[in-house]
């Protein structure tokens, strides 16, 4: 198109005009960009460079190893132990099917072990490894370990596993571990990052829990340089963690077995502790478990089984049940009535058979009565009649004030899980708690035991041992920790009036001494080595007339729920005190005939500090006693194995 | 003034042509070309492969075709410009029906040596074919409306059927490039004002019209707009592109922390590290003085361009030039607003720097055209 000069010239001018505009406006514009590239990456900096390096580091936690546990000698009771697991890193698999079938044909793996590693490989990360079998044998470990070249991505790996070596004798006591759970993530207010970390482990029941805190140790940390999918590429530094403290407890294992295998399968509950410094050298309860199968993780039927049995292996009766301590507590009322002054030792009570109170009969044992009785034979025969009589004289409360300073319906502290505080019960107590007032035949009941007071095992070996040494001694459980014995401190004096103490005790000594003790069966003949005792029967149920007069009162007749719980509590050696003992046998019927025995053998045992010599025992008794000691021998395990040098 | 009107003997010849190039021009490319096959081999973790051997070698291809093109007079490519506009509409059909699909979007013609994205030659063909347009339009009629119809049906065509891809980065480029030749020409400035009211319009339209049945835009685009505004919002979602890349940027400091050693897209939190995020690398490895310098390396391609289409008094050629420079200006500066924060991500890849090759091939054969210009433009006229 031809154009004149003067439009070209003019068209030109247009176009440099606009050029420059537009020049300018994009030079402006570069210039913003040149600002704001200022702005972030000089006044900025360091703030970015802060969220590249969070991006950029990742801490991760090395968890600790757990506190070992022994007992008093140094037996092993909870240790870890190195447990080997199979990995596979799908990634490195490739196909990872085939890979699984030929680990499968490797090493036993169930149909449920293939699917589930196979559901958890597709939701993890191709890169981080995936446990396919968990608690692998050391043999099938070096199978695989071989076989590595053919299995691509498959790793054995080694890790910690808690471990128990005489497990079914300490379940109640040392308890055991398992995953973190929901729950134990709310017990705290700001919980240890190790328990977020998957399948940590931590204390469950028992010293396991108690002393959680001590046992877990201080996690390490490292720090890794991660991607953004959080693929590791390299360690920058490491900490190591603080391992967990080692934890001693006073309880010696060969006892703690013996009593338990002379317990076997009975629903029962034996208490040994130390009178003088009070720790407890046996605590058992029957029938136990094994608590390694908690650590790996129960099966749903085992766990049914467990629960749904009638002699419920898993309460730990020792200290978490609280049964009416019958006429054990018979003690409590004689020593409160002595220090009030209304009795004297040889003043007497006389017994026909029962004692109205109130237009009510309450009934003693033995239907035709003792006739008059005084402390020893009241105590050693159990008159009943003796007690109710005591009891109008003083009351509840100080029947009660007296339970308590003896150790009954108090907490001890022990760390096991869910102790009782048992009660002793006050007239205040009854109108707060049951809305009700109190009435003369709750004193009655209660001067024997019966009614509202409850005691576990635990308070009722407490309670002998304080009558025992005449000092308030407390129980303990734990001996040292990390090697450092526990203090402990002077055992305060139980301002009880010596004469008084030494009255109830040969009362005691009565008991299974006196041809008419009701633990005279069950007496030990040794020299040096006598105990003094007291039995105990105390009823799950109430006697109604109708029944009375029926004349179903023996127990063998009853079934088993219904029938009276068996108590026994002593202390020996009688003239030098040494332990005290007390044995629950529930539903087992009389304590001197299911209880009582159970004492003396253990008694026995705890004295000799092995199997005792056969003329420990009256002679009549020595066959079969021969027969026991030999078929709990074959029971026993060989703990001296599990022993090793404390750390 | 018309090629048609001045002695074509001024015009250097054979050879000759060569010393007659903007030289300068020529080394700004190639700067800017091997500061991407730096930050290339620094995002492969120290490797030529996979990205920087294949640029650099696409790289030389691009300086050939650039040369060849700089050989061959404008006029020869002025009359080719209708032709070019046809094919670019043809290859954006061919890819409408039959292209393959990447990143979600239609866009591609598999080559087999390499992928042709018909988007890019479109957006040289429009300028091209719109200079022309304005070259032969008489200049009283530059303003009609009647003749503003046409330039505009010229850019149209070619945005709705990137737009249909989807590539809205793509048309929005093709728009502003093609209305800046209107511009230049000489188009009443009433024009752009009543446009840009269009535009505000249009916009407070698409955001209305979000979530009803006549939604004018895609949910992911809404998405990305929101993002933009906000892109604390949703830091590991799709915010996690602009937060990420922010953070490496403002990491880097004055002077970065080293060639090789950002961790940023070493441990790829980087997306699209190679492509568009790619100047996020460069301003975490170099820091602030990096970055500044491949901006005043762009800004100065920017310059020449401006003064070579100032000096030259051919209308086509002054029109192509300011066109071509704008559509440069266009693809750095809405790339690097895109990982500084200021602008939503387009998918817009930072030119001669990113990984890709039928960008850079078309850019350098753009940058042809700017050099023949040049070369060819009418010397001792007044």
């Amino acid at each position: 198109m031809k154009r004149t000069p003067h439009e070209t010239n003019s068209s030109w001018r247009t176009i440099n005009r606009r050029a420059l505009l537009i020049g300018g406006a994009q030079v402006g514009f570069a210039g913003l960009l040149a600002l704001r590239m200022r702005h972030l990456q000089v006044d900025q900096a360091d703030q970015f460079r802060l969220l590249a390096e969070e991006n950029r580091i990742n801490m991760r936690l090395i968890p600790p190893s757990r506190g070992d546990i022994f007992d008093r000698n140094g037996v092993v009771l909870a240790e870890n132990e190195p447990s080997y697991r199979i990995t596979l890193v799908p990634e490195d698999a490739g196909d990872v099917d085939d890979v699984l079938a030929k680990l499968s044909a490797l090493v036993p793996m169930s149909e449920e072990d293939i699917a589930r590693a196979k559901s958890e490989i597709k939701r993890s990360a191709p890169f981080l490894p995936v446990t396919i079998l968990d608690r692998v044998t050391w043999d099938d470990v070096s199978k695989v370990a071989i076989n590595t070249p053919a299995l691509p991505g498959v790793t054995p790996e080694v890790g910690l596993s808690r471990k128990y070596p005489i497990g079914p004798y300490y379940a109640h006591v040392v308890g055991y571990v398992g995953p973190v759970s929901q729950r134990d993530l709310d017990r705290f207010e700001d919980p240890d990052p190790l328990l977020r970390i998957p399948r940590f482990q931590v204390g469950k029941v028992g010293i396991e829990q108690k002393y959680e805190d001590v046992l877990r140790g201080r996690a390490g940390a490292k720090r890794v340089e991660v991607n953004s999918i959080g693929r590791v590429m390299r360690e920058l530094d490491r900490r190591e963690g603080i391992p967990g403290s080692n934890i001693q407890i006073t309880v010696d294992s060969n006892l703690q077995a013996y009593v338990q295998a002379r317990l076997g399968e009975e629903s029962a509950s034996v208490v040994v502790m130390d009178c003088q410094s009070g720790d407890l050298l046996a605590i058992a309860s029957s029938p136990t478990y094994d608590p390694n199968k908690f650590v790996r993780g129960i099966s749903f039927n085992d766990y049914a089984i467990l629960r749904d049995n009638d002699r419920r292996p898993l309460a730990s009766k020792t200290v978490q049940d609280a049964y009416p301590p019958g006429s054990t507590f018979k003690m409590v009322t004689a020593l409160a009535a002595l220090e009030e002054g209304v009795i004297g030792p040889n003043d007497t009570v006389n017994c026909p058979g029962h004692l109205e109170v109130s237009g009510r009969k309450f009934h003693c044992w033995k239907r035709g009565g003792h006739g008059k009785v005084n402390l020893e034979r009241s105590l050693s025969e159990s008159c009943d009649v003796y007690y109710y009589d005591l009891a109008l004289k003083i009351g509840i409360e100080k029947i009660s004030a007296m339970a308590e300073r003896l150790g009954v319906g108090v907490s001890h502290d022990i760390p096991m899980s869910a102790e009782t505080s048992g009660l002793a019960p006050t007239k205040d107590w009854k109108r707060r708690v049951r809305d009700k007032d109190w009435v003369i035949g709750d004193t009655v009941n209660a001067s024997i035991g019966q009614g509202f007071v409850l005691s576990s095992p635990l308070q009722l070996a407490v309670m002998t041992a304080r009558l025992a040494t005449g000092t308030a001694v407390a129980p303990r459980l734990i001996k040292s920790i990390d090697g450092t014995d526990l203090l402990i401190g002077p055992t305060p004096d139980l301002n009880v009036s010596t004469k008084n103490l030494d009255e109830l005790r040969k009362a005691m000594y009565a008991v299974s001494n006196d041809r008419q003790g009701t633990a005279y069966r069950s007496r030990i003949i040794a020299e040096g080595f006598r105990m003094a005792g007291k039995t105990g029967t105390s009823q799950v149920r109430n006697i109604s007339e109708a029944e009375r007069r029926a004349g179903v009162t023996a127990n063998e007749d009853l079934p088993w729920k219904r029938r009276d719980h068996a108590l026994f509590v002593n202390f020996a050696p009688y003239d030098n005190p040494k332990i005290a003992v007390a044995v629950v046998v529930e539903h087992g019927g009389g304590g001197s005939a299911a209880a009582a025995p159970i004492a003396r053998d253990i008694t026995l045992q705890a004295l000799y500090g092995d199997t005792p010599p056969l003329d420990a025992y009256p002679a009549k008794d020595r066959d079969a006693i021969a027969q026991l000691q030999k078929q709990i021998q074959d029971m026993m395990p060989d703990i001296s194995a599990s022993r090793k040098d404390r750390a | 003034m018309s090629y048609l009107e001045y002695n074509v003997k001024t015009v250097p010849t054979g050879l000759r042509k060569i010393l007659h190039l903007n030289w300068a021009l020529v080394l700004l490319l190639t700067a800017a070309s091997c500061t991407g096959f730096l930050m290339l081999y620094s995002v492969s973790g120290g490797s030529f492969n996979p990205w920087a051997e294949p640029q650099i070698k696409r790289f030389a291809l691009g300086v050939g075709v650039m040369l060849c093109v700089a050989m061959v007079p404008i006029w020869f490519w002025r009359n080719l410009s209708a032709l070019a506009y046809l094919v670019s509409l043809v290859l954006l059909a061919i890819v409408e029906f039959f292209g393959a699909t990447g990143m979600g979007a239609q866009r591609w013609i598999d080559l087999g040596f390499m992928r042709l994205q018909p988007s890019e030659l479109a957006k040289i063909s429009v300028v091209m074919l719109l200079a022309a347009f304005y070259d032969w339009l008489p200049i009283q009629k530059t303003s009609k409306p009647q003749w503003i119809l046409v330039p505009v049906i010229i850019i149209l065509i070619p945005t709705i059927m990137v737009l249909k891809q989807p590539d809205l980065g793509t048309a929005i480029l093709i728009m502003l490039a093609g209305g800046t030749v209107m511009f230049l020409a000489g188009v009443h400035f009433a024009y752009f004002a009543s446009v840009i009211a269009l535009g505000v319009a249009t916009v407070t339209a698409i955001f209305k019209s979000r979530g009803t049945e006549w939604q004018l835009i895609k949910d992911y685009q809404f998405r990305r707009i929101d993002t933009f505004l906000d892109p604390a919002s949703d830091p590991l979602g799709a915010g996690y592109h602009i937060t990420q890349s922010k953070i490496a940027l403002g990491s880097g400091g004055w002077t970065g922390r080293g060639y090789m050693q950002g961790t940023q897209s070493r441990l790829n939190f980087l997306p699209e590290k190679h492509t568009d995020f790619i100047f996020t690398t460069l301003a975490e490895e170099f820091g602030f003085i990096g970055g500044i310098s491949l901006l005043m390396i762009y800004v100065l391609i920017i310059l020449f361009c401006v003064s070579s289409a100032m000096k030259n008094k051919d209308r086509f050629s002054s029109l192509l030039i300011m066109g071509i420079a704008m559509t440069f200006f266009l693809f750095f500066s809405v790339n690097m607003s895109m990982v500084m924060g200021l602008a939503p991500v387009v998918g817009v890849p930072l030119p001669l720097v990113s990984y890709g090759g039928s960008a850079m091939l078309v850019l350098l054969l753009a940058f042809g055209l700017v050099q023949s210009a040049h070369v060819h433009r009418p010397r001792g006229v007044k």
